[in-house]
């Protein structure tokens, strides 16, 4: 994004809305388990959060993955999602049978943790996904 | 190319018409998906998963290795739109101005 669409007006609101957009992307990842909500919703709120920024200030955007560190995220997704899914065989249980982790907790908390473990996975990962394709939307568009 | 189109579209929107004449009405409890999994699913997705969700507790849970494939189809999309957003050199080229300063000898 060479060419930001910056005013006061928009930098103002971007800097209002972006907080609240973070933490409202964690209370949907969180709260997946009791509403509607979870890990392919949060991702897409938080890469929303980013994009507005990226949109709004261009390359000044304080933060926020650029170019290869967005590709990462995209992989870091299926990558997290494996590892808690292969965590359940060291101890003896199946492919993503998270009730097989010995932890000091009832069976069904430690499935509910599993899912919070796969669910920040898929965040990352759709997050990741989002920004790279609206990265390369951008560079396509300014080529 | 038009013609055989719509020759293959009406037998196919036919044939699909007539088959959705046999589904099961919505909310039957006897219809195959409402009787087979789903009692299991709504009576002890709570006390198996600690997930007050349902839908949470099939999409993470007992459906697990699915929502991995979702994940990895997403994935796969987003790298196929960068290999193809980045493919430089495809996009055709501007079509030059005509009667401008250089078509002048």
């Amino acid at each position: 994004m060479k060419d930001a669409f910056g005013s006061t007006v928009l930098d103002a609101a971007c800097r209002l809305l972006v907080p609240f957009m973070l933490l409202f992307a964690v209370y949907v990842l969180v709260h997946g388990h009791d509403s509607p909500g979870g890990g392919f919703q949060a991702g897409v709120i938080l890469a929303a959060a980013v994009i507005l920024m990226r949109l709004v200030r261009g390359e000044e955007a304080p933060w926020g993955p650029h170019g290869p560190a967005a590709l990462g995220l995209a992989v870091s997704g299926p990558v997290v999602y494996a590892a808690v899914g292969l965590a359940p065989l060291a101890f003896g249980g199946r492919y993503l049978d998270y009730g097989a982790v010995p932890l000091p907790l009832p069976t069904p908390s430690v499935r509910a943790l599993g899912i919070l473990g796969i669910e920040i996975g898929v965040t990352l990962g759709v997050m990741g996904v989002i920004i790279v394709i609206f990265e390369s939307l951008a560079a396509w568009h300014e080529d | 190319m038009d013609r055989v189109a719509l020759l293959v579209l009406v037998p196919a929107a036919a044939v699909l018409l007539y088959a959705a004449r046999e589904f099961p009405p919505v909310g039957d409890p006897t219809s195959p998906p409402a009787s087979h999994v789903a009692p299991r699913y709504i009576e002890r997705a709570e006390e198996e998963t600690g997930t007050l969700n349902m839908v949470t507790a099939v999409l993470a849970d007992y459906r697990g290795y699915d929502t991995l494939g979702e994940l990895t189809v997403i994935f796969t999309a987003g790298l196929a739109c960068l290999l193809i957003l980045m493919g430089h050199g495809t996009r055709p080229p501007p079509v030059p101005a005509r009667g401008g300063p250089e078509a002048r000898p």
